[in-house]
Formats: C-alpha cells, structure tokens, sequence
C-alpha cells in the first residue's frame, strides 16, 4: 500500500467555495482535489456528502492539548507565551513548538516583553529564527505607552504581527464582569465595556504611527468594533478575532455565580453580543478562536472573583462556528477563512486552505451530526466549558495533520 | 401591623417553605418574605420576656462558620440559636488559615460529614455560600457573601420598619452611601421593592454600582434631592480603607455631602426613620446626635429584630428536618 488516502465523495471547501468532490493525500500533501479516480491500492475513505475542509488554525490558545485539538479539527495551534515561565527565549520558544508533535503543529507567539511583565523588549528576534510566529502581550495589556510603541515597531520591521489583549488595565483593575445588571445584582466586582474601547484606540494610534501590523486576540464589545471597522477602511495593518463564547452568550450567563463563564474579556451585554454577530457577518472580524484554556475544579470550584478565567474551547469551536452557518450569517467558505485560512495568511502558516501540493493539514465533518455539548465527557485537559449540557449539530468524523490520520 | 399577602397554607393544604437554603432575598416570592416576618414578630415577644427559651431546635447542631469576621451578626446567630435549643458551634475561620480555594469545598465537606443541622455563613467573596450550600445536605443560611447579598439584615430591617411605621407598601426609603459594596443594601432593595416600597439609591457616584436601576431603584448623587420626602433613611457603613485616594476623596468631604445630620434629616419626611446596619463610622456617614436619637433612630431596634429574625430562618428551615409539615 502506498503512503496516501483518498477522501471519496464529499463536499469539498476551497476558498473559492464548497464543491462536491474528493481529496487524493499523497506523500503528506495534497495530490488532488475535485473529480479523480483514486489509484488502487490506497487507504480509501467514503466521504458520504460529509465536508472536506481545511485543519482549523487556532490563534491563542493557552495549553497544548492535542487529544482535544484533534477531537475539534485543529491542526495548527497558536500557543500565547503565558506558561508558568513565559516563552521569552528562543530555547522556550523551540521546546513550545516541539511540544505537539507529530500529531499537532504548535506554533509559539513569543512574549513580547521580559516574563510579560510589560517593561523590557523580550529578544524578539531571536526568538523568531527560533520558530515563533509572531509575538503576544499574554493575558496582560502593556499600560505604558512609550513601551507598546517600542514594541510595535521592532516586532513590525521584523515582520511579525503582535498579537493583544485589549483590556485597559486602569479601568479595568480588579473587576471580574462587564459592568451591567448581572453584575450589580450578583454583587461583583466590574468594569464598564469601555475597558476594551480605550485600549483598541490606543494602540489604533500607534499602529497608524508605526505601520506596524497588529492582531486584537478578542474584541468584544460594539465600541472597540466600530474603531477596528474605521481602522480597516484607513487601510490599518489590523485584525482582530473572537471567540464562540463572545459570539454566543452575554453577561447574563454568569448568573448563579457560574464560574465556567468566567472568562477574559468578560461576558458582555446583550447589545455586545449582538454587535459581535454584526461584525462577523459584515467581516470586521478575521479570525474565530478557541482560546483554548482548560482549567481544572481547582481554579474553577472557587468563589466568583478567586476563580480562574478562561474555558475549554477546542473541541466546540467548529460546531459553534457552524451554527454561524445555520442561522444564515455566513457561508461555509467564509466560516472556514475565519477558522483556518485568515489565521494561516495572518501569521504567515502553511496550511489553513485545501490546496494542491501544500501540507495535508484537512478534516472530514458531518454538518448534520447531533450531539450535546457535555463537559464532564470533554476530551480537553478540563471540561470547563460555559455550553455545558447545550445540544449543537456538526461534529469531526476525521482530522488529518500531514497525511496521517489523528482522529 | 398590615396584614400579610395570602401565603398557599391559608386554605386547608399543607405546604412545606419551597427553600432549603436562606442564600438571599433573591428568589422568595413577597408571600415568602412576609411570612418570616410574620414568624419573627413571635419571637420578639418571646425575647421581650423574662423566659427567653424554647427548646425546638434542642438535640440539633448549628455551626456558624464565619470566614470574615463579624462581632454583632456571630453574636446575633448564636443567641438566636442558643434561645431556641440548638447546640450552638462557632468557627473562626476569619483567624485560621483555612479562607479560600479548595479548602472552602473541604470545609463545606466537613461540616457536612460532623452532620451540622444547619449552617450559617459568612464570608468575603460574593458567591461563597450558594458555593456550600451546593454542596451540604443541611440548611444553609447566608449571614453576608462579599457585596451580593446579607438577608437577614434585610429581613430585620423590613421587621422594624414595618413595626414602626405599620407597613412597607407605599413607603419611600432612601438607602444611602457605599452601596457599591454594600450587600445589605442589594439585599434591602429585593426586600423592600418586593413589599411595594419606592426603594431610592443615594451617594456619590463613584459608590453607586452602574446598572443599580435595573434592580428597580431611582438613583440619586445628590443627598439633598434622595432624602426630599424619604419616609425611612437608612445609611450604610463607609469602608473606611476605600476613603482617600480611592472611591471619595476624603473623610471630611465624604461627611460633608454625605453625612446625615439633622439638617440633612430635615430634608425628609417629618417622621422620617433613621436606620444604619451597624457598625457606624460616627461622623463620617452619620452624625452622632442622629444616630442616638431614640425618637428617629431605629439602630438599635434593628439589632433586636435581627435575633428575633433570626429565630424564625432557623426555626423555618429546619421544620422539613424536625417532621413539621407546613410553614
């Protein structure tokens, strides 16, 4: 038998659109798409009208998980520098990248500043030849102006984009919610939405005064939307991602002290969340991301405000992303360059479209498959997730890295 | 004293009381919240005699688990139960090293493995004791949670109000100061909008939470226009380390545009109430002339009630755990 696969009999996503057809893996890339007949011999899988799409390019995430990657289609993973010692040397950058093979490709973003601290430039372009691509503020946003600006112009005259969590942390301080109704009521420490506004304009500024190109990790909130959208017409080297939690639930869902909707940003208000499903349909948003972030019972059994923030993500991003599909927001082809192709040509990755000869990175998926979102039955590190018991539709039969199947 | 709203046990079916825990106001129905004071108002008689004791609760433990400390609510929870028989278990949590994380299960765990009968709890973060009361199998009263809740305060102070002005319904209160931080207050403006009162917010702005009216509040940053007609003022205690630099810029100021004095109280209605949870910052948020003025103040009526409220929520609560069907 030779070292290649043919996938009969799907529906094929391409950026130019979704085509019935196969897809023919040879020697780890992809050998043909569209109508052929597979050579004899061969590892044949029937496709049965099932989605032939891109492995999905993650920006962000904060484990290296890569039975859950796997189980959720993912094939490439952005890893954010903040681990118990920050990625802020080429040796930590090499040990991250080679963390998730053969079965994922874990891509560092490099500190950008010392253990994140937000004072020093970290060595940026050491840790580039070592494999990173491209450089994050972590969890933390860089109150000093004078070093952001520092920041965005050495990353960007070395070609990497930086990657931020837009949050003004001055505003922001010890809050824990969105301020609002639930927050008031719950008796919770927030912050008004404009944490998220201030900190996008401000680093608006400096990319127009640097050139330098910029990715906001998670933007959240109507306000902050309507700057990047401006931003975009300007021509501004930006983009800016979001996760299906952002898209999917408002603050509401925190209600009964729920610790699995801690997350940060924090849940926003109705009208956020809205905005947000405005801004993808109408493409302000680049990029949807897991941001992958599995926390244990004893981060998460814990009061409220002791809680740790973050959620597993991994495994329910595509089936969340499809329900963008179902509603009729988007296509497909456009669900598919937010979860793979945009984040590839943002970050400049192989992979992240079907195409001939590039890296076998591809997944099989039934649209129509039911299931429910359970999180005692995740596959990731944790099971935090705020979907928990929710029932969702489009599940991964088959996840593919470099011709090898992994799921 | 007004009659109560209809409860579902006046006919001739037997309901037990539909909540196993007290972890807030949130979530009792204005029936509810009227029956426990109707209950309470026995009890202030009882206290009011020389044979302060009865023995319901005897053979049953109660632990107050007090992870922050507290002088007069501990001290008010444990007559409450000593009065009605309990064996009564104070924890000092606040002082041992055991105050947050995983511990907090462990501890909720352990109570529940010495067969606590019913446990009350205070604590610093908002949350913590719907946290325990998920996970014992006996009743669980919330005695203050960070900033959200801290009902029984709010039970005690609709006791005195309706005992002094014979009704809730109809009455414009004026809750006044941090009420950001404050969990007396949140659970005062569920109370008392639940019983028909007009419930006004009144301090600086810096202290008043951003979505407070969604709670069903008028707010206000000027004092002068919150107290215009207030049938009660109740004032809230100013965290003193939030003063300078902070939420107002000073003490001094603070008093100045928001200290209740007489000619601030003149601002209300003539027979205007005067109430504060305790502890007060004298001089800072009230005057203390006010504050001891037995003829506007009900200060100290307030901590009478909240044993005789207190009685009531044990003595309730555990009914379904003594066989006692019914409210």
């Amino acid at each position: 038998m030779v070292n290649a696969i043919a996938i009969m009999g799907g529906r094929v996503v391409t950026t130019d659109g979704v085509a019935e057809g196969s897809v023919l893996v040879r020697d780890g890339r992809i050998a043909a798409i569209g109508d052929f007949h597979p050579p004899a011999d061969i590892l044949r899988i029937e496709a049965h009208g099932a989605l032939i799409a891109p492995g999905l390019v993650d920006v962000g995430v904060f484990a290296i998980d890569p039975p859950a990657f796997a189980a959720g289609g993912i094939t490439r993973a952005m890893l954010m520098p903040d681990r118990a010692q920050p990625i802020d040397t080429v040796a930590l950058v090499q040990h991250a990248a080679a963390a998730g093979k053969p079965k994922i490709w874990v891509h560092p973003l490099a500190a950008a500043t010392r253990g994140l601290a937000g004072t020093e430039l970290a060595e940026i372009g050491l840790m580039r030849e070592g494999g990173a691509c491209g450089v994050a503020t972590g969890r933390q946003w860089i109150a000093d102006s004078g070093v952001m600006h520092r920041l965005l112009s050495y990353a960007g005259a070395l070609g990497l984009r930086t990657v931020v969590h837009a949050e003004d942390s001055g505003l922001a301080a010890d809050a824990v919610m969105t301020d609002g109704e639930t927050a008031t009521r719950l008796g919770l420490a927030a912050a008004p939405a404009e944490t998220e506004a201030l900190a996008v304009a401000r680093d608006l500024l400096l990319v127009e005064a640097t050139g330098a190109p910029l990715h906001f990790r998670q933007v959240t909130t109507a306000r902050a939307l309507d700057l990047i959208r401006d931003a975009k017409k300007k021509r501004l080297p930006v983009s800016c991602g979001i996760t299906p939690a952002h898209l999917f639930l408002a603050d509401s869902a925190v209600t009964g002290f729920r610790t699995f909707a801690r997350l940060s940003p924090p849940l926003r208000d109705e009208n956020d969340h809205q905005a947000c499903l405005v801004a993808i349909a109408d493409g302000t948003i680049d990029v949807i991301c897991s941001g992958h972030d599995p926390q244990g019972p004893e981060a998460k059994r814990l009061p409220f405000a002791d809680a740790e923030p973050g959620m597993a993500g991994a495994e329910t991003l595509l089936t969340l992303g499809m329900t963008l599909v179902r509603d009729g927001l988007i296509s497909f082809e456009r669900l598919f360059d937010l979860l793979a192709t945009a984040p590839a040509r943002l970050f400049g990755l192989p992979g992240g479209a079907l195409v001939v000869g590039a890296e076998a990175d591809l997944i099989v998926v039934d649209p129509n498959s039911p299931w429910r979102i359970e999180s005692d039955k995740m596959i990731a590190a944790a099971g935090n997730t705020p979907f928990d018991g929710l029932p969702v539709q489009g599940r991964v039969m088959r996840t593919i890295k470099g011709g090898v199947s992994i799921l | 004293m007004s009659t109560s709203p209809p409860r579902p046990n006046d006919g001739r079916e037997v309901h037990p009381f539909p909540h196993r825990h007290l972890t807030g106001i949130f979530g009792l129905q204005p029936h509810e919240i009227a029956f426990l004071l109707d209950e309470a108002e026995q009890w202030v008689a009882l206290n009011r005699g020389t044979a302060k004791h009865d023995d319901r609760l005897a053979g049953l433990t109660l632990i107050n688990a007090f992870f922050e400390n507290s002088t007069r609510t501990l001290l008010s929870f444990e007559i409450a139960g000593k009065r009605l028989g309990a064996d009564v278990v104070n924890m000092a949590v606040a002082q041992s090293s055991v105050k947050k994380g995983e511990t907090l299960i462990d501890t909720a765990i352990t109570l529940n493995a010495m067969r606590a009968d019913m446990i009350v709890i205070r604590h610093d973060a908002s949350g913590a004791v719907q946290l325990i009361a998920d996970k014992v199998d006996c009743p669980v009263l919330n005695a203050g949670d960070g900033r959200h809740e801290h009902p029984t305060q709010a039970l005690l102070d609709a006791l005195t109000i309706r005992r002094r002005k014979g009704r809730i319904d109809g009455l414009i209160v004026a809750i006044c100061g941090d009420v950001l931080h404050s969990r007396v207050a949140r659970s005062n403006i569920l109370a008392l909008t639940a019983l028909g009162a007009e419930v006004r917010v009144v301090g600086p702005p810096t202290l008043l939470p951003g979505a407070i009216e969604r709670m069903g509040v008028t707010r206000f940053t000027d004092f002068d226009a919150g107290l215009d007609g207030a049938d009660v003022v109740m004032m809230l205690r100013l965290q003193r380390e939030r003063m300078t630099g902070g939420f107002v810029p000073s003490p001094r100021e603070y008093h100045a545009l928001y200290g209740l004095t007489y000619d601030r109280l003149a601002k209300a209605a003539p027979d205007a109430l005067v109430m504060h949870p305790g502890p007060m910052n004298r001089g800072v948020e009230i005057a203390s002339n006010v504050a001891d003025d037995l003829d506007r103040s009900a200060i100290t009526e307030q901590v009478e009630m909240g044993v005789a409220v207190r009685m009531a929520c044990l003595d309730i609560l555990t009914r379904s755990r003594r066989g006692i069907a019914g409210w």
